[in-house]
């Protein structure tokens, strides 16, 4: 097989005496989507903000196209071409869509002034491709909607030329008909040849969306599975129980 | 400040008011400014609006006013600072005795042409490292702002003291004095030449933002919208600069100028005050830091940390080195304070400077600028100043009793700042 887009070895990391991520090793390949399942508390969160920069490792190695990467913080992250879309949204409520969107990465004229006419009709072009009913590009983030918010979240994500995309439960907050809009995003960002980290509750949708599954239990990694070998009951078993299926256990 | 739009008024004066795209939070705070100057005009029998008084009321805003614009930063990052009228008085003392004694020595005497401008790039510069250092221990350190520059409010206040042993230091340098106010004046015809390039430059401002809009297709204001802000503007120039112009010097100050030179005045001569080099400086002072909070990163990364502080970080934003630089703008504000603030009085004083930091809070939240975070502007928090000092020197010219004069500014910090809370639970901003 070729190499693997990110190779998670041997992590670990813990708060205050508790260990949160306990020596877990996973994998994700180009085009592929890979889920991240377990209990709230399982550490699957933990796991993968070290590898957006918003946690440290204690100890482990981080590996982006074969090659050791130094995570140590969000800047660091952005680097790599890692996006992340949180669970929180991470929007500063106050300013307007095109401002989250370019937060961090505004584009500045030669006398070092932000360009908010160029970086809005990037967002109206981004959007129109996204989330085509979204209008309100000069009202802050707080006056939107929870899938009107997830569609700024997303194109933060995507207008950046990620290669690695980590989404921490984006359809948490969505209704029917946005959930399957994020689905064929998915979709389509794949056959783009991105590697993805999925974090979900939903077995269903996982078996639905993922190429693979990393099952978590008490920052203990379970067992990574090829969803079609398994169940939606296995899956569940193996979050419930910690134990893999026997079928797969060698 | 108050909405001045009534919400029972015509469905077309709404939408009139929606096509000009004017922020009705600005319209309320010019409004409530425009109630207390007419008020305070007829309880004066006319004294409050004359162009002596509204020269002095200018000169005597600018030295919060220019320290609340920094407040507007520290605030809107959920900080606070209330050190700055303490920080004031250590940069005025360093001013005044490097003008008076520490510079002064064979190579430069007393009177010097340099001695002024080195005083104040020394107290700038004091002023920036103290911000920076109080900017430090509350990004790196963590400690919470609020006792950072508590603290400080007792250190610089007394540091300011033992710079000077206590002793009031003056008279200042001529030149710096002119940062003051009353003795550094444009007079009549550089005041025009200014109001001129100002009206020009705001107008080519207007234009080419419409420009831009148009060259990127988004929606633009109606033709006639344009033009009743651009009216609106240059008359506001003009006439700001034809009240200050109208302000002369008084004759006896004339004849002895005239008589020092060996000259004889003649019969009818005036000469107006015109634009003060301190209200110059506010201006430019509010100039920058409206394109710093609106067209540069570091504008826009406050804002993005007052309003979300964590997705701030997650977008890979600095917000401890941030931190530093804020507070370090804060404490170069204050400084440039100081000089105008040291000048005004032609002297240091140990006092200089004190409760300002109250009068700097209570200007940029009087000015809409929210504690919880995010929400600030400049402009507004000059209004905050101009409407405090105009009540102070108000009530002064009404003749009600001090004690009075701050239970009543007082109490309208706390109802601006509800009536900001009724405003934007009714707009939803």
């Amino acid at each position: 097989m070729s190499t693997p887009l990110v190779e998670l070895n041997d992590i670990s990391i813990s708060f205050g005496g508790i260990q949160a991520v306990d020596h877990v090793t996973v994998d994700l390949y180009p085009g592929e989507v890979v889920g991240l399942l377990g209990h709230n508390g399982a550490g699957k969160s933990t796991l993968i903000k070290c590898l957006s920069g918003a946690y440290q490792m204690d100890s482990g190695e981080i590996k982006i196209n074969g090659k050791t990467a130094t995570i140590n913080n969000p800047r660091d992250a952005r680097r790599y071409n890692i996006e992340t879309i949180y669970q929180t949204l991470a929007l500063a409520d106050n300013l307007d869509a095109t401002a989250n969107l370019f937060l961090g990465r505004e584009i500045v004229s030669p006398f070092g002034m932000v360009s908010d006419a160029t970086m809005e009709a990037e967002t109206r072009k981004i959007m129109s491709r996204l989330n085509p009913n979204f209008k309100k590009f000069s009202a802050p983030v707080s006056a939107l909607s929870g899938g009107q918010r997830q569609s700024v979240a997303i194109a933060r994500a995507v207008y950046f030329n990620a290669k690695i995309l980590i989404m921490d439960e984006p359809t948490a907050a969505l209704g029917p008909q946005e959930t399957r809009m994020v689905a064929e995003l998915i979709q389509e960002l794949k056959r783009q040849g991105l590697g993805i980290f999925l974090i979900d509750h939903d077995v269903h949708q996982v078996k639905n969306l993922c190429d693979r599954a990393a099952v978590m239990k008490n920052g203990q990694l379970v067992g990574v599975v090829k969803v079609d070998e398994v169940s939606e009951d296995d899956l569940l078993a193996m979050i419930i129980l910690g134990k893999k299926p026997e079928h797969l256990a060698a | 400040m108050a909405d001045a739009t009534d919400a029972k008024a015509p469905t077309q004066r709404r939408n009139a008011l929606q096509s000009l795209e004017i922020d009705t939070r600005l319209l309320g705070m010019i409004g409530a400014f425009i109630v207390v100057a007419l008020v305070f005009n007829v309880l004066t029998e006319g004294r409050f609006l004359t162009p002596r008084n509204i020269f002095n009321l200018t000169i005597q805003t600018v030295s919060v006013a220019i320290m609340a614009t920094g407040m507007v930063f520290v605030i809107v990052t959920r900080h606070i600072d209330l050190s700055v009228g303490s920080l004031l008085a250590t940069c005025s003392a360093v001013m005044a005795m490097l003008q008076t004694s520490w510079l002064v020595g064979e190579a430069m005497p007393l009177g010097s042409a340099a001695l002024p401008w080195l005083a104040i790039v020394g107290g700038l510069v004091v002023g920036t490292l103290i911000g920076a250092f109080n900017g430090w221990l509350v990004g790196y350190l963590t400690i919470p702002a609020f006792i950072v520059t508590l603290g400080g409010l007792l250190v610089w206040r007394n540091v300011a003291w033992y710079l000077t042993t206590g002793q009031t230091i003056g008279p200042l340098d001529e030149t710096f004095q002119a940062f003051g106010g009353i003795s550094g004046t444009l007079g009549a015809q550089w005041s025009w030449i200014i109001g001129a390039v100002a009206t020009v430059i705001a107008l080519v401002g207007l234009f080419s933002a419409r420009r831009t809009k148009i060259t990127h297709e988004f929606s633009v204001k109606p033709v006639w919208a344009e033009a009743v802000v651009a009216i609106v503007v240059v008359v506001g120039i003009m006439g700001f600069v034809w009240v200050l112009n109208s302000y002369d010097l008084p004759e006896r100050v004339l004849a002895r100028e005239f008589q020092a030179a060996g000259q004889e005045m003649p019969e009818g001569y005036r000469e107006a005050y015109g634009l003060p080099i301190s209200v110059l400086l506010l201006i430019a002072v509010a100039i920058v830091m409206t394109v710093v909070a609106q067209r540069t990163r570091f504008g826009r990364y406050i804002f993005a940390t007052g309003g979300n502080p964590d997705a701030a970080e997650l977008s890979g934003i600095n917000t401890r080195l941030l931190t530093v630089k804020i507070f370090a703008l804060m404490g170069f504000l204050c400084a440039l304070s100081a000089v105008v603030a040291s000048a005004r009085l032609t002297f240091h004083s140990n006092d200089i400077g004190t409760l300002d930091e109250l009068r700097v809070i209570a200007a940029a939240v009087i000015g809409g600028t929210a504690l919880s975070g995010g929400i600030g502007t400049i402009y507004g928090a000059i209004l905050g100043a101009l409407i405090m000092q105009s009540l102070q020197s108000g009530m002064a010219m009404v003749g009600v009793d001090a004690p009075y004069q701050n239970i009543v500014v007082g109490s309208v910090l706390i109802l601006a700042v509800y009536v900001d809370i009724l405003y934007r639970r009714k707009t939803g901003a």
